[in-house]
C-alpha cells in the first residue's frame, strides 16, 4: 500500500511552562519527559518530517520559547520549506526574542489566551500572566506576522466569549481559534470543573455565529464543537497516520497528541528514522484507515467520514483503543459521556468550580 | 494548531467586489511548488490548500499589482476560456477565508 507522507510535523519541544493551564493537554505525568532531545536531534527530525513531505511544521510544548535553541530550530524548518508555526503562551516573547525568531524565519504565531479579563485569565493560567500575553500579541502585529489567537473554551470562560471576540478585534488579530476543551492529560483530571452546560453552550454559539457574518472577510473565526455534545465525533487529525506527525520532548512519534499512554511499542526518533516510524511502526500503523474497527463503526455508513472518532478518547474513556468513540451517539460506550454531560447540567451546579493546576508533581 | 477545526465558516457569499480592486496573498499566506505532491500549494498556518493548474494561474498573478481585470486579461493570453465571473467568484472564496487580501484599486 502506498502512504502519503504527512502534510504536518507538531514538534513538542518540551513540556515545561511557565505556566499551569488546568484545561492543558499535555501528559500529566510531565516528569517522565525531561530528557529533551537535543538541538541537532530536532534538527534531523525536522529534516525527515519534510523529505517524509511534510509543509508545515507547528513548535508546540509546554512553552516552546523555554528551548533557548528555538530559533535555531525554526531556521532549519524555514531551509527544509517548511512553514513555520509558533504555538506559544507568549510568555517569554520578548522584543529580542520576537527578533531573533523573525530574522530565523518565523513565518506565523498563535498566542494563546485563557480569557479576555486579567483575573479570569490569570486564575485559569495558575500564574498571572494576562498582562504580558496581550504585550505580546500587538509585538507579533507589530513586527508584520499574522495573528491567531486560540482560546481554550470550557465552563469557566465560555460565558465571556463575546467580550473574548471583542479583545481579538481589538488585537486586530487575523485568526481566533475558539476551541472548545478536549479531555487529554490535565483536562481529563479536570473535567467536571470544565465541561460547560448545554445552556452555556447555546449562548456562545449564537454569539459566535453572530460575529462570524459581522466579521467575515476580517477575521476568520474557527470554532471547534464540544464533542462531547456532539451527534457524531471529529475525525480526529484527519485520520491516524495521514496527515499529522506529533514528536513528545522525549522523541517518541505519535500519530495524535493525545496517544502518549496507547499500549503500544513506542517508536522513538532516536531509535528509528522517521520515514520507517510515518510508514511501518505499529503506533501508526495500527488504527490507520478502517481494517482496525469493531461495529457499530465496522458496519456503520459514517466510518469513513469521521473513521470512528478519536482513538485516543476511546482508549481514555473505555479501556480499548478499537472501541467506537464514546461521544457518537451510536457508541455502545456512549453512557460515560451521558453521565458526565448530566453532571455538567445538573440544575444546582456552580458555573465556578475548583481547578487542579498542571504541576510536574502529583 | 487545533486537531481538528470545524470551519463553518464558507456560508453564502455576501462580499463583492469590482474588478478593479486588487488581489495579493493574505498576511502569512505562502504560494510554492511542492515536489512530493507535483502540485503548487498554498501554505496558512492551520492549512494546505492543494492548488489546481487553473488556480496556480490565477495565484501567481496576484502579485499585489495588477487588478482583477489585469489577471482576467493576462489568463486570456493562455487559456480560451476565461470567463470573469468565475476568476471572480474563486478570488471572493479565497478572500473570504483571508488567504487573499484584496485592495481598492483607486
Ligand atoms: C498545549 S499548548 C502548548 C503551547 C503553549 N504553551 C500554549 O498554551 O499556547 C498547544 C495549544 O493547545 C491548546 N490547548 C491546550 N490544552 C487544550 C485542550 N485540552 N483542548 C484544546 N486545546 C488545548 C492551547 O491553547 C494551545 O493553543
Ligand atoms: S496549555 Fe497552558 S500549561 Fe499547557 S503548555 Fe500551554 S500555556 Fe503551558
Ligand atoms: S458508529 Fe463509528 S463510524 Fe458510525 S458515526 Fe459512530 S463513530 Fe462514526
Amino acid at each position: 500500500m502506498e502512504i502519503d507522507g504527512p502534510l504536518g510535523l507538531l514538534a513538542e519541544l518540551t513540556y515545561r511552562c511557565p505556566l499551569a493551564c488546568a484545561y492543558c493537554s499535555n501528559p500529566v505525568e510531565l516528569a517522565a519527559y525531561r530528557e529533551e532531545l537535543t538541538t541537532a536531534e530536532w534538527q534531523r527530525v525536522i529534516t525527515e518530517a519534510a523529505e517524509l513531505g511534510a509543509l508545515q511544521c507547528h513548535l508546540s510544548g509546554g512553552e516552546p520559547l523555554l528551548r533557548r535553541d528555538l530559533a535555531d530550530l525554526v531556521r532549519t524548518a524555514a531551509e527544509q520549506g517548511l512553514y513555520t508555526n509558533l504555538v506559544t503562551s507568549a510568555l517569554g516573547f520578548t522584543a529580542a526574542r520576537a527578533a531573533e525568531l523573525h530574522d530565523a524565519g518565523l513565518d506565523h504565531v498563535q498566542v494563546s489566551l485563557q480569557a479576555d479579563e486579567p483575573q479570569l485569565s490569570d486564575r485559569i493560567a495558575g500564574s498571572p500572566s494576562f498582562a504580558r500575553k496581550i504585550e505580546a500579541a500587538r509585538r507579533v502585529r507589530e513586527l508584520g506576522w499574522p495573528l491567531t489567537l486560540n482560546v481554550v473554551l470550557h465552563r469557566q470562560n465560555i460565558d465571556r466569549v463575546a467580550e473574548v471576540l471583542a479583545a481579538a478585534e481589538e488585537l486586530e488579530a487575523d485568526r481566533i481559534e475558539l476551541a472548545n476543551t478536549q479531555y487529554y492529560g490535565w483536562a481529563a483530571v479536570n473535567r467536571a470543573a470544565l465541561l460547560p452546560s448545554r445552556d452555556q453552550l447555546a449562548a456562545a454559539e449564537v454569539v459566535v455565529r453572530a460575529a462570524k457574518e459581522r466579521l467575515r472577510g476580517r477575521m476568520e473565526i474557527i470554532y471547534v464543537i464540544p464533542d462531547y455534545y456532539a451527534t457524531y465525533p471529529k475525525p480526529c487529525m484527519g485520520g491516524w497516520g495521514a496527515r499529522q506527525l506529533v514528536v513528545v520532548p522525549t522523541g517518541d512519534a505519535l500519530p495524535c497528541l493525545a496517544a502518549h499512554d496507547l499500549p503500544l511499542p513506542a517508536a522513538n526518533v532516536r531509535e528509528h528514522p522517521l520515514s520507517w516510524i510515518w510508514r511501518d511502526s505499529p503506533i501508526f500503523s495500527a488504527y490507520r484507515g478502517t481494517d482496525w474497527m469493531q461495529d457499530p463503526c465496522r458496519s456503520c455508513a459514517r466510518r469513513e467520514v469521521d473513521l470512528g472518532g478519536c482513538r485516543c478518547q476511546a482508549f481514555a474513556l473505555t479501556g480499548d483503543a478499537t472501541r467506537t468513540d464514546p461521544v457518537c451517539h451510536l457508541a455502545p460506550d456512549h453512557d460515560v459521556v451521558e453521565a458526565a454531560v448530566a453532571e455538567a447540567n445538573a440544575a444546582s451546579r456552580p458555573v465556578e468550580l475548583p481547578l487542579v493546576a498542571r504541576s510536574f508533581r502529583r | 494548531m487545533t486537531r481538528d477545526a470545524q470551519r463553518s465558516g464558507a456560508g453564502p457569499l455576501t462580499q463583492s467586489f469590482p474588478t478593479t480592486g486588487v488581489p495579493r496573498l493574505g498576511r502569512g499566506v505562502k504560494l510554492r511548488y511542492d515536489r512530493a505532491r507535483e502540485r503548487h500549494v498554498l501554505l496558512l498556518p492551520e492549512t494546505v490548500v492543494v492548488l489546481n493548474t487553473t488556480g496556480t494561474a490565477i495565484l501567481e498573478l496576484c502579485d499585489g499589482q495588477r487588478t482583477v481585470a489585469d489577471i482576467v486579461d493576462a489568463l486570456r493570453e493562455t487559456y480560451a476560456d476565461v470567463p470573469e465571473g468565475q476568476v471572480v467568484a474563486y478570488l471572493a472564496k479565497l478572500a473570504e477565508r483571508r488567504h487573499l487580501e484584496i485592495t481598492d484599486g483607486d
